[in-house]
């Protein structure tokens, strides 16, 4: 059965996916830095789904090693999942660069540099799929986490480019945008209980729309509308509120 | 963070801690001073509550299979229902489950649960070999069937301490299907003289009308069968019907239970038929409406467990289904069962005899009716459900475990009874 590659798969969304991809046959290269952490998830995945899964070393910011990780899997992968983020707090992110720059480079830049890669061979092959997990924070600035929100802004305009150019050689690519999920990452913000998604449901949205050709996921649904509202609050506006 | 469970009633203020690694566990144990285990949210009332919490849902890997044997080694954390996606299309079945998929397997421990085959097979218990457990002094403890600690913790409502992964055996089966015969009956004679009729098939229970007045008091559509041992194993868990918000209070009226215990009842052929059922409608007829318990509205709901020695549960049920009928609070399930012998651990809750649950809206009166009901069930030598209860009275409770004061007496003993209590415990004093 073929391989899918999840990148960033120590997030709790990436855990997940890979229990959906793997419950559906699909064998599993999970990639993330310090991977050594995952071996409990790769037993896990194995001893649930009976599918081969194996551990791969990757710095999303290491940017010269991705096209010798990309040549090194055993079998090319299928699919490409990727879920890497990094929220540095805003307010620590505003004053201190490096905090700006990691974000930046995990969110965007790290994650275009090995995608290039990916939708190289993907084209040349006229096949694959390629999922990117962006968030809701790129869809407007927002002052509460505009440094976040810009970078996947980035990585959600280079997702839909992607997916022009690849449309004709057959290649899917999927946006995936979630609103608030109930992850590591959001575990001390105080959140709407309602619109808070657990991680399995986003992993399912995701394996759902992929498998069926989807373009732009929003998970939970009801984000695409309220993303829709706050994208057309008028500017003048807009700039007085805090949301 | 308001917290409940299934019942939706009583809402508490609550602190977390997600169960990740040990060390982090034990640092929170002695930091905390009271806490209580909480799996999926799937007990009815109160015996997962507290001002704090430790979640162990999250702690969800599977940790080995052995294909041989049907031995599986998962988290505390891991859903029932996982264990069924991964190992059904491989053959193998849960010993023991009771009515919902959708609890941990902590939680089946915790409350010993049962199932339709109780009769032959026991308690949640009986399928598991070990277990590990961290103790109020954060030490990790692995414990083996037949100990104490082993006999204090299957039922011990998370009054031990803490369970972190446990050993338990899978049965083989070699169809997703299960033959299943219905009968119908039209009293409570005729619903006795059925179980005792099928009471070698492996798998029982009955549906019973709880509205029936006079002569129909007790009738019932019983549900016996087992696997069958040709067809597919091709297991796949059905998309869910939900109710995606509260029903206003009115919606569950006297009337509507009437009509759905009704066209449930009517819809049976009389006397006995023959069915090819699936696992998820066999087992799990009620998970595949998500949020079922929504239906009671937003006051909640509870469900009233009890069981009856076998020798009086005759007269017993006939007089606490007039007392339900005459009151007209409604019952929206009522399931009757026939159990086999009691277990040896403290406080599980089977012994021989008939059990009928029954759900009720939370309203004004319900408790008084309740407490009516206890009298009978305590004059009896009955007993009440602590997975289900959220109201018993301390007396109540202890008249139906005898081995209450063992239990007591060793938790004392290996000072386990300082961190780890729930609201239930509190009321009926454990």
């Amino acid at each position: 059965m073929s391989y899918v590659l999840i990148v960033g798969a120590k997030s709790d969304i990436a855990k997940e996916v890979a229990r959906t991809y793997a419950k559906n046959g699909y064998n599993l290269y999970l990639a993330a830095r310090n991977v050594t952490s995952l071996e409990d998830l790769a037993i896990d995945i194995r001893t649930r789904s009976g599918v081969e899964v194996h551990l791969k070393e990757l710095d999303i910011t290491e940017y010269e090693i991705h096209q010798d990780f990309y040549d090194s899997l055993e079998e090319r992968p299928l699919g490409v999942v990727t879920v890497s983020g990094y929220m540095a707090e805003q307010k620590e992110a505003q004053v201190e660069w490096a905090k700006s720059l990691n974000t930046i480079n995990v969110n965007y830049t790290g994650t275009v540099s090995f995608l290039n890669i990916v939708a190289n061979d993907f084209e040349k092959e006229r096949r694959g799929f390629i999922v990117g997990v962006s968030s809701v924070a790129g869809d407007r600035g927002r002052k509460a986490n505009y440094i976040y929100g810009s970078a996947k802004a980035g990585f959600s305009a280079y997702l839909g480019g992607l997916r022009n150019r690849l449309y004709e050689s057959g290649v899917q690519v999927l946006t995936v945008k979630p609103g608030f999920v109930n992850t590591a990452m959001t575990k001390e913000l105080d959140l709407p209980e309602k619109l808070i998604a657990q991680p399995l449901e986003v992993a399912e949205d995701i394996f759902k729309a992929q498998q069926n050709g989807g373009n732009v996921l929003y998970t939970k649904w009801i984000w695409r509308y309220i993303m829709f509202i706050i994208s057309h609050i008028p500017e003048f506006i807009f700039k007085k509120m805090s949301i | 963070m308001k917290l409940n469970s299934w019942g939706m009633y009583p809402k508490v203020d609550s602190m977390t801690h997600e169960l990740s690694d040990d060390t982090k566990l034990k640092e929170y144990l002695e930091s905390c001073d009271e806490c209580i285990s909480y799996g999926n949210g799937r007990s009815y009332g109160d015996s997962a509550l507290s001002a704090n919490i430790v979640h162990t849902k999250p702690h969800d890997f599977f940790l080995d299979f052995d294909d041989a044997k049907g031995l599986l080694h998962v988290q505390s954390g891991v859903l029932l229902s996982e264990i069924l996606e991964s190992y059904v299309p491989r053959g193998w079945f849960l010993m023991v489950t009771p009515g919902t998929k959708l609890i941990t397997v902590g939680g089946s421990i915790a409350s010993d649960v049962h199932g339709k085959n109780h009769h032959t097979e026991g308690c949640f218990s009986s399928c598991v070999l070990e277990f590990n457990m961290m103790l109020e002094d954060g030490s990790v403890k692995n414990v083996k069937s037949g100990t104490e600690l082993f006999k204090a913790t299957c039922g011990g409502m998370g009054l031990t301490g803490i369970i972190l992964d446990a050993k338990i055996q899978l049965k083989k089966i070699h169809s997703q299907y299960i033959k299943q015969t219905t009968i119908k009956t039209k009293n409570l004679r005729e619903t006795f003289r059925a179980f005792d009729k099928y009471k070698d098939e492996p798998y029982s229970v009955a549906w019973i009308d709880c509205l029936a007045k006079g002569d129909d008091i007790g009738k019932c559509l019983l549900m016996v069968g087992d696997f069958d041992t040709k067809g597919d194993l091709d297991y796949k868990p059905k998309s869910k019907l939900n109710i995606p918000f509260n029903f206003p209070s009115f919606a569950l009226n006297n009337l509507s239970v009437k009509a759905f215990n009704w066209l449930y009842y009517a819809k049976a052929p009389n006397g006995e038929s023959k069915q090819r059922v699936g696992i998820d409608s066999f087992f799990y007829p009620l998970d595949s409406i998500k949020n079922w318990n929504r239906i009671y509205g937003k006051g909640g709901f509870t469900q009233y467990q009890f069981i009856l020695p076998l020798e009086v549960s005759y007269d017993g049920l006939q007089e606490i289904l007039g007392l339900i009928s005459a009151s007209g609070k409604g019952s929206f399930l009522a399931v009757l069962k026939l159990y086999g012998k009691k277990n040896d651990n403290y406080l599980s809750f089977p012994i021989e005899g008939y059990s009928l649950a029954l759900d009720f809206k939370i309203e004004k009166g319900l408790f008084e009716l309740l407490d009516q009901l206890d009298e009978v069930v305590v004059r009896l030598g009955g007993r009440i459900y602590l997975t289900k209860d959220v109201r018993v009275s301390k007396d109540t409770f202890e008249s139906g475990y005898e081995d209450i004061e063992k239990f007591r007496a060793y938790r004392k003993k290996q000072k386990m009874d300082t961190k780890f209590h729930s609201l239930q415990s509190k009321r009926v004093q454990i």
